[in-house]
């Protein structure tokens, strides 16, 4: 990027510059570290100048915004057009509850749902089921039937909201739910606009809410790729996710690493399968973790957009410039707040949310202070939202796109973080693919060390965490956390035996048992879910005939 | 003592948060015990089953979906009908202080919110063991 002449020049007024000036004010004052890291490991620097970057092309490696290979951006004017989506995960209780909580984040200026759900909804259990006692309206919202899905959508018109539901397992259920939401509220599927997370390979690697083998669960996932885009255009059909990697404990390459890895199977086995890669991956998105190294973050994100688009265009043969774009969306890292002093955790967050930012998300969550102690309560997630709010309308750094393009430091960070990355899917690539690589634990393994790592240099106090192992102070016990209503569990249950008293109970019969014949062919199940969906079947109800024709997954126990 | 603490580190429930139960393990195991992981999505009944057939001495429970209330006294009361009350129980996760009483009522000897170091859980049991 620069003339050859110029950079001898600083080569050498740098060397002068250790040997005068440096070197003498260590003598006096020795620096507070002997090496200092990212959390990926990357050595940093004292000083990085344009040799750091001397072999960069221009227009090969950075480009424009809304050009290949998207390192500065995916969109042309990016937050001079829009801000992000300020998107908000929420759910907790039953339907009803929910269905307020969201309410009043659309009133308070948020522009996009996210659904949590609980975990039996998530694992496809049915609230009566003896595996979901005391889980019930827990991490998120109780789903048991359509029925319920109504009630959490009352009000709310689908064509004007976008909504992104954190499922996986049983993604196509919940889908099949909102398509049929949106049918009784008079919008048809194309104008439905949303994400269902749809990942399984992270769920296997780190998040643990799965329910059918691999080779199953990716049938259904590139069933969902081809139905939607037939069906449902505008719905992301998955959200490939680093964010949970990232909280099992990865570094961030690799978070990055695993995250594109998981991308490549899916494309693969949406290819095997018979789509044509420019049908489906333009809508493929991507959910990243957003931590406390503001630059080591910005580097991931702008070396995650580039990184695809290369693997894309090169491995895949993309031609549509959509298939290449990687967009994505963010959470703060939940993993990085502390129960110590919470309110320190609103700081926290406001430099994770400025990492998103400066590397281009393209919706946000910002996680509430309370969260490393209950269910954030409606004061704390409101605070979460103005962290956005101020950041988008009051500092200016929207008003420029990529505005840390071009900074020795970051550009230099982001391609070793690349490079990282690179490594780790070739390594992938030789063991036989992610799958192989999840059966045989090398990837679990891979976050495990770093996972552990992390605590012992907490613990050696290393690593600083400011009111846990630094600055320190006597607290007294938290009051004022939300909790949930216990009754929740026992009303949801009680719904349920009602709705299976009053619906058309043949028509339930009829329709799991047609789904149950499908299931073991290769004809794509969407059609089949969404009639047993509109029948009234429940959740576990589907979920079961699956079960029984695909059986389910037995995890690998890696320590 | 003449054979190195046994621990059962479980997940009870369907919360799929293990990095914590996994660290605590690998911990414990570092500080020279042995230790068995029983992997995600274990019901009290099967927790109770591996803490007898692998006769541990101390069962280490983790939760971060808030059904701790639900599960952590269940495991407990499963452990006394099988006449192992000898066996330390402890818990950990996202716990709210409120909770932790009722908890250590129940015969959950300590609960270790986040922020814990793991020497502070290593120490716990070296000094609290019931066998």
């Amino acid at each position: 990027m620069f003339d050859e002449r110029k950079l001898d020049g600083i080569k050498s007024s740098l060397n002068k510059w250790k040997k005068n000036n440096v070197e003498k004010a260590i003598s006096e004052f020795p620096e507070r570290k002997g090496k200092f890291t990212t959390t990926s490991n990357i050595e940093v620097k004292r000083l990085y100048t344009p040799l750091d970057i001397a072999e960069m092309d221009y227009e090969e490696d950075l480009g424009y915004p809304g050009q290949y290979p998207y390192t500065r951006g995916v969109q042309p004017t990016m937050y001079r057009g829009r801000l992000w989506t300020m998107r908000q995960y929420a759910g907790f209780g039953n339907a009803e509850e929910s269905n307020r909580r969201y309410k009043y984040l659309l009133e308070q200026g948020q522009t996009g749902l996210s659904i949590a759900f609980d975990l039996p909804t998530q694992i496809g259990y049915d609230s009566d089921d003896a595996l979901s006692e005391g889980e019930v309206g827990k991490v998120g919202v109780a789903i048991d039937s359509l029925k319920d899905m109504e009630t959490l959508f009352d009000g709310i018109p689908l064509e004007k909201v976008s909504t992104s539901m954190t499922i996986n397992a049983p993604a196509s259920v919940l889908l099949a739910m909102y398509i049929a939401v949106g049918e009784k509220q008079g919008i048809s599927p194309d104008k439905l606009r949303g994400t269902i997370q749809n990942d399984i390979l992270k769920e296997y690697i780190a998040r643990g809410t799965y329910i059918f083998p691999p080779e199953q669960s990716m049938r259904l996932i590139t069933n969902i790729f081809e139905y939607c885009s037939k069906e449902v255009p505008w719905w992301n059909t998955i959200s490939i996710s680093g964010y949970h990697i990232r909280e099992a404990g990865s570094t961030a390459s690799q978070e990055l690493a695993f995250t594109l890895a998981d991308g490549i199977a899916y494309v693969e086995a949406a290819i095997k399968a018979g789509l044509d890669v420019d049908d489906f991956a333009p809508r493929l998105s991507f959910f990243f973790n957003s931590h406390n190294d503001l630059f080591e973050e910005v580097a991931k994100f702008r070396a995650a957009r580039r990184l695809w688009a290369r693997i894309m265009k090169e491995r895949f043969k993309a031609k549509n410039p959509k298939s290449m774009q990687l967009k994505f969306h963010t959470q703060t890292a939940g993993s990085t707040l502390t129960a110590q002093q919470p309110d320190n955790n609103i700081i926290r967050v406001a430099i994770q949310t400025l990492a998103a930012i400066l590397g281009g998300t393209q919706s946000l969550h910002t996680n509430s202070r309370d969260e490393a102690l209950a269910l954030p309560t409606e004061d704390s997630v409101r605070i979460a939202l103005r962290t956005q709010q101020i950041f988008g309308y009051e500092s200016g750094v929207t008003e420029t796109i990529d505005p840390l393009g071009g900074s020795f430091y970051v550009e230099s960070l982001t391609n070793e973080i690349e490079d990282q990355a690179v490594k780790y899917i070739e390594t992938i690539d030789a063991l036989g693919g992610v799958s192989k690589a999840i059966e045989n634990g090398y990837i679990q393994k891979e976050i495990q060390n770093a996972a552990y790592k992390y605590q012992m240099e907490v613990e050696a106090k290393e690593q600083v965490l400011i009111g846990v192992n630094k600055f320190i102070v006597e607290e007294e016990a938290k009051k004022d956390l939300l909790k949930v209503d216990p009754q929740v569990e026992l009303k949801q249950r009680e719904k349920l035996a009602k709705l299976k008293a009053e619906r058309d109970n043949i028509k339930v019969d009829s329709s799991l048992e047609l789904l149950k014949e499908k299931a073991s062919t290769d004809e794509n199940l969407m059609p089949y879910i969404l009639e047993a969906v509109k029948s009234y079947a429940s959740l576990g109800e589907i979920c079961n005939v699956l079960r029984e024709v695909f059986g389910e997954y037995e995890q690998s126990v890696i320590l | 003592m003449d054979r190195p603490i046994r621990v059962l580190v479980a997940k009870p429930g369907l919360d799929g948060h293990d990095r914590g139960a996994k660290v605590v393990a690998r911990a414990l195991r570092d500080a020279g015990m042995e230790v068995i992981y029983t992997g995600l999505r274990q019901t009290p009944e099967q927790i109770v089953a591996a803490a007898i057939q692998e006769d541990v001495d101390v069962v280490a429970m983790s939760i971060l979906s808030g059904a701790h209330n639900h599960l952590f006294p269940k495991v407990v009361n499963l452990l006394r009908g099988e006449g192992a009350d000898d066996i330390l129980v402890i818990g950990g996760g996202v716990i709210p202080d409120d909770d932790i009483p009722g908890l250590k009522d129940a015969g959950i000897e300590a609960i270790f919110t986040p922020g814990t170091a793991t020497s502070d859980i290593i120490y716990f049991i070296n000094n609290n063991l019931k066998r």
